[in-house]
């Protein structure tokens, strides 16, 4: 059992990091979801309040991390032009290589139809997935502004909830490409 | 009683003095003290403008050589790309934008749905300005 240090960072950029951001996203959805008037005693409020900080604040930082470490570390090695103009290092390869990175790769169609993968896979997860740390930490600041008074603000609690999925939407394209791209060309 | 279920007091711009406490008497013995809705509303209508700014410069990028290699200037050598540019300033844009609207409206209660229809408009364009099929129709 091994792993490349590029496989690693793609571990923990999609794997570690993104099932963090969901972990959070389950029980601060959970938690903002059952935050009405009614069902908790002043007690109660206090200490669900406390995990309800921590689940946003986690999510919010799981998705920084799982972005700025796709962005910055994995992405590069993604994309390195070293085939040539015309893909000539990719030539009769069923995956990426040393000389042929995964995007030279699905875009040299040597292994099928698979430039797609590139044009409109990858292009709109590295793009649309930056939505997801933009919301989550807006939702994180909502709910640590407000606090306990989102439970009488019925309009306020949804739209932090609207913020909550758009951003889990925004990670859900970004990992699901990331994870079939991934099982195309890998980075290793 | 507003549509938060809250009572206020409203005038044609801001609203005022929440009474959370008589929706959710629970809340009575919490003590909380009013709070305005100015940065409520900077949280919201920033993460729209943060989305809309990302979602501009990919078109821009697609659609001018001098954005793209603009954009490009920000990867500091790390072989992002474009990528770099249109993230780090989307990022910035939105922290800074945050930090601005949350000063002007820290005292103020300004409303917030329209905060929030205004930042999901912008949300909702910067989200169509990162899908391919949208932006890549820009290229020359």
């Amino acid at each position: 059992m091994e792993l490349t240090s590029r496989e690693t960072w793609a571990v923990i950029h999609g794997l570690v990091l993104g099932t963090l951001y969901l972990l959070a996203f389950g029980g601060a959805l959970a938690g903002l979801w059952s935050l009405r008037p009614g069902l908790v005693t002043t007690a109660g409020i206090k200490e669900r309040m406390k995990r309800l900080y921590l689940g946003f604040g986690a999510m919010a930082v799981a998705a920084w991390a799982t972005v700025i470490t796709g962005t910055w570390i994995v992405y590069p090695w993604y994309r390195e032009k070293i085939a040539g103009k015309d893909f000539a290092g990719c030539t009769g390869l069923e995956l990426p290589s040393a000389t042929c990175s995964p995007r030279d790769f699905l875009l040299s169609n040597v292994s099928g139809d698979t430039e797609e993968w590139h044009h409109y896979g990858m292009e709109w997860k590295e793009h649309v997935a930056w939505a997801a740390p933009l919301l989550a930490t807006s939702a994180f600041l909502l709910v640590l502004y407000y606090g306990p008074r989102l439970i009488a603000r019925k309009w306020l609690r949804t739209t932090v909830i609207v913020m909550l999925v758009g951003s889990f939407l925004a990670a859900v394209v970004g990992g699901a490409l990331g994870a079939f791209i991934n099982k195309v060309a890998p980075i290793s | 009683m507003n549509t938060e279920g809250t009572t206020m007091t409203t005038t044609s711009m801001t609203t005022t003095a929440h009474d959370d406490a008589q929706v959710a008497p629970e809340l009575a013995g919490m003590d909380l003290p009013d709070k305005p809705d100015g940065p409520g509303a900077a949280m919201m209508i920033s993460a729209g403008i943060g989305i809309f700014v990302l979602g501009l410069l990919t078109v821009l990028a697609e659609a001018s050589l001098g954005w793209k290699e603009w954009l490009l200037k920000w990867e500091w050598g790390q072989g992002v790309g474009p990528l770099a540019g249109k993230t780090t300033v989307a990022a910035l844009v939105y922290f800074v934008s945050l930090a601005i609207l949350w000063t002007i409206w820290r005292k103020k209660n300004v409303k917030l749905q329209k905060a929030f229809y205004i930042g999901l408009a912008l949300g909702a364009l910067g989200a169509l300005g990162t899908y391919p099929t949208f932006f890549q129709s820009f290229a020359p």
